[in-house]
């Protein structure tokens, strides 16, 4: 029993239009594959051709112009089974718009197979000249003819690395070019070469397909085949749960903070800031207290300033902003820079300041230690260090629970504690 | 009372986590600080990932997947969101299920990656072509990090939509101290599909307006998807009666099932005060609540988690409100304009700002 899939006795087009012949040869292709209807999943673009949902007894689906590429791959992927066969319908006009999800689907030898109808023009929307529009084609918006050259549309998604990529003129039975693209596992594309006898006809009297294609160089051919695996999901290893390597901190120590301590920490990109404050949340969650730690670095992470807001709290904290500190920590210039807006607000409060740096204009109200951060603890542990001191000079929790954060941390087995330990706190 | 386990940890992770135990199985990823962390998560957390090589590619593969039976799931931000629009239109137009979650930066344009900000709500109300309804919810907290993204998966497979989750930088990047015994436990989603021997019609609602859902492809109905103006049976059509009242469901669809999605948070007291907010500020009015009523004064307070369809609940409760203060980090107040139109009404201000989060002090000073 022969099945059908497309009913092609009424043409849909303008009388000639080559879309028809597409459609005449397509179903007799699939009739030469033989699969189900319900195996064969059409999916179509916007344009003249992609009006034919309603003629097709297989499953259609028909979405954007020049997205019909894309859809079909989440389609194919989405369904990842040899056994169905997933057909895109595009123009000429979507193989532009869309291009990157033809080149795409190509790269990926995506299990699909895409028939491009080149009738050279835009047909639909009136007749327009459109990137795969040879040179000297004349359109409604090109009445002189096209001053440049056209899109390879063939070459491109076989240099892209498509599976079976062929060229050809729309005329007669094409059904067997069809079937051989349709028989293909991994990306395949028939570009049919047509007219669009409404617009195409009209601005170019007496030329016919073949007379472009020639002065186009346009080969028409099977390109060289490229037969590989289709693409495939790669099997992952995946966790079970995103929380389930995370431990929960234990309280250990004990906290001496009666309200919420606002603290901004300014340092340079790659000098550990970031990391400093991480560590630092953890330890007061770890005696008890309630953190939120906000990151703050230029959109080209690894130079210029990193800053860090941090809130410790005995109890819930809502609101995770700091309009002003109480402590403000700044170990390079980078740092400086970034907080001298929010510094020059602080009335009160302290500042933990690298001696190399010049801490101007500074309310007299604030309290101002400087201290050889760099120095003693080398740039890439100065925000560690300033974190330590400020915990053994203000005292909420301990300094040992910081510690004992870095210690356990990714760098601790590098981290030179004795700094930490041998450090001077600054007397009051 | 359950143990306390408190951990550190930043909001995305319990958005994706809360998504996977979901039940969505796919997430296509297209890189967009601050959405980076969530594609980070679903690539050690999701079946199948898929790195796009756009926006565009994004959104037309997530509507493969689920015209194909799963639940896609996608994050980025304004700039990404923006090529995302005409294929968030069609998905919306097929009716197919999945999720995206747009994380909200300083704009216009590709302003400041880095700063937070909540300036995409109203071009959320107005993104589909004809003014209708698409789902969008955000998220307030913590909790809500967990809860809201399951619910909005549900509400995308039982409403056959695509849905947003609306947060922003701040909501999606800080690091916060949390305690795992607050997480209640999620059920997945659980789908039915058309199981009759009769043929399949795509489009036809049943009572609550919605289309039973076969997935493209299968063996045993042809299935019809298309996002032209279609009949019930997929078909396009110029603009039948048929077709025009399949559109006009679309947003019926998602209006009239709202009472099935109606989240917020309602915190009254007996004052002719109350302040709105959502998103990253809700916190920050939360603490501004907390001061005013600490010196003595009676406020009441709104949270809005459903944005989008705008809930006549809202309306019904500002109404007793002689002062209503509106707190969001955008220039011009888009949720207080989508509520009371461009020119406002008595009694309606805003607290607003850009570049930075307003703060509980910003609040409490235009209650006063
Ligand atoms: C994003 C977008 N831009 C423009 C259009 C308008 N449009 C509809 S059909 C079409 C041209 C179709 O030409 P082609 O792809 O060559 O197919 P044909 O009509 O020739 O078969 C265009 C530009 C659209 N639908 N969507
Ligand atoms: S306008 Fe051109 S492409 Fe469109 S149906 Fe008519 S002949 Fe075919």
């Amino acid at each position: 029993m022969e099945n059908k899939y497309l009913s092609t006795e009424v043409s849909i087009f303008c009388k000639g239009c080559g879309h028809q012949l597409i459609a005449v040869n397509t179903e007799k292709a699939l009739n030469k594959l033989g699969l189900s209807p319900k195996d064969v999943i059409l999916v179509t673009d916007i344009g003249c051709h992609g009006i034919l949902d309603k003629l097709s007894s297989t499953h259609t689906f028909h979405g954007l112009h020049g997205r019909s590429a894309a859809l079909a791959a989440g389609t194919s992927m989405g369904l990842e089974n040899p056994k169905k066969k997933v057909i895109v319908f595009i123009g000429d006009g979507g193989s532009t718009i869309g291009l990157q999800h033809l080149v795409d689907a190509a790269v990926k030898n995506v299990n699909m197979t895409v028939i491009v109808h080149n009738n050279m023009l835009y047909g639909m929307t009136g007749g327009q000249t459109s990137g795969l529009t040879p040179e000297g084609f004349k359109t409604e918006t090109n009445p002189a003819g096209k001053q440049y050259q056209n899109y390879d549309i063939s070459s491109m998604l076989s240099n892209a690395g498509g599976s079976h990529v062929r060229r050809l003129v729309g005329m007669g039975d094409f059904s067997e070019e069809l079937y051989q693209a349709f028989k293909v596992q991994g990306f395949s594309s028939v570009e049919v070469m047509e007219i669009c006898t409404s617009y195409g006809v009209k601005f170019n009297t007496g030329k016919k397909v073949t007379d472009f294609i020639e002065s186009a160089g346009m080969e028409i051919k099977l390109f060289p085949e490229k037969i590989r695996a289709p693409y495939k999901q790669n099997e992952r290893d995946i966790m079970s749960s995103l929380f389930e390597n995370i431990e929960a901190i234990n309280v250990k120590y004990k906290n001496k903070l009666k309200k919420p301590l606002k603290i901004i920490v300014s340092g340079s990109a790659g000098e550990g800031a970031q990391l400093a404050a991480e560590l630092f949340a953890e330890a007061a969650v770890g005696s008890g207290l309630k953190i939120t730690k906000k990151g703050s670095y230029p959109v080209t992470v690894g130079v210029g300033f990193s800053t860090a807001e941090l809130i410790i709290s005995p109890k819930d904290i809502l609101y995770t902003g700091i309009v002003t500190p109480d402590i403000f920590v700044i170990t390079s210039n980078d740092g400086l820079n970034h907080a001298k807006a929010k510094l020059s607000k602080m009335k009160k409060g302290l500042l933990l300041i690298d001696a190399t740096l010049n801490p101007v204009a500074v309310d007299p109200g604030v309290e101002v230690i400087q201290y050889k951060f760099r120095e003693l603890a080398t740039p890439r542990s100065a925000m560690f260090l300033a974190l330590d001191i400020l915990l053994k000079y203000v005292p909420s929790f301990p300094a040992e629970a910081f510690e004992e954060a870095i210690a356990n941390s990714k760098i601790g087995a590098k981290f030179n504690m004795e700094v930490l330990k041998r450090a001077e706190v600054p007397k009051k | 009372m359950k143990q306390k386990k408190t951990i550190l940890t930043d909001n995305s992770k319990l958005v994706m986590e809360s998504l996977a135990q979901s039940g969505c199985d796919v997430f296509i990823g297209y890189p967009i600080t601050p959405a980076n962390l969530l594609y980070k998560y679903a690539t050690q957390r999701f079946s199948v990932v898929q790195d796009a090589p756009d926006e565009i590619t994004t959104l037309q593969w997530m509507s493969g997947y689920s015209a194909t039976g799963h639940i896609p799931v996608t994050a980025t931000s304004f700039p990404g969101f923006a090529l995302m629009l005409e294929s968030l239109n069609m998905a919306y137009m097929m009716e197919l299920p999945m999720v995206a979650i747009l994380v909200q930066r300083l704009g216009p344009s590709t302003g400041t990656a880095t700063a937070g900000a909540q300036g995409d709500l109203a071009l959320l109300n107005g993104m589909i072509s004809g003014g209708h309804a698409l789902p969008v919810f955000c998220l307030s907290n913590a909790v809500d990090c967990w809860e809201i993204p399951n619910k909005a998966a549900k509400i995308a497979a039982e409403f056959r939509t695509p849905v947003v989750i609306l947060t922003s930088k701040e909501m999606m990047m800080s690091l916060n101290s949390f305690d795992m015994g607050k997480l209640k436990k999620l059920s997945p989603v659980e789908r039915k599909f058309y199981e009759s021997d009769e043929p399949f019609v795509p489009y036809k609602p049943q009572k609550n307006l919605v289309p039973e859902f076969l997935p493209l492809g299968n063996n045993k109905h042809r299935v019809r998807i298309t996002s032209s103006t279609h009949d019930t049976k997929g078909i396009l059509q110029h603009s039948t009666p048929e077709a025009l009242g399949n559109t006009v469901r679309l947003n019926e669809k998602i209006v009239k099932n709202a009472k099935k999605y109606s989240f917020y948070e309602l915190d009254e007291q007996e004052s002719d005060t109350i302040i709105v907010s959502y998103d990253a500020t809700a916190e920050a009015a939360r603490e501004a609540v907390g001061m005013i009523r600490e010196k003595g004064k009676k406020v009441s307070l709104l949270i809005c988690k459903t944005m989008i369809p705008v809930l006549e609940e809202y309306i019904k409760i500002l109404n007793k409100y002689k002062k209503i203060v509106i707190a969001e980090e955008n220039l011009t107040g888009q949720f207080r304009k989508i509520l009371f139109g461009t020119h406002g009404k008595e009694g309606v201000t805003g607290v607003n700002a850009i570049g930075r989060m307003i703060s509980p002090d910003d609040i409490a000073k235009e209650v006063k």
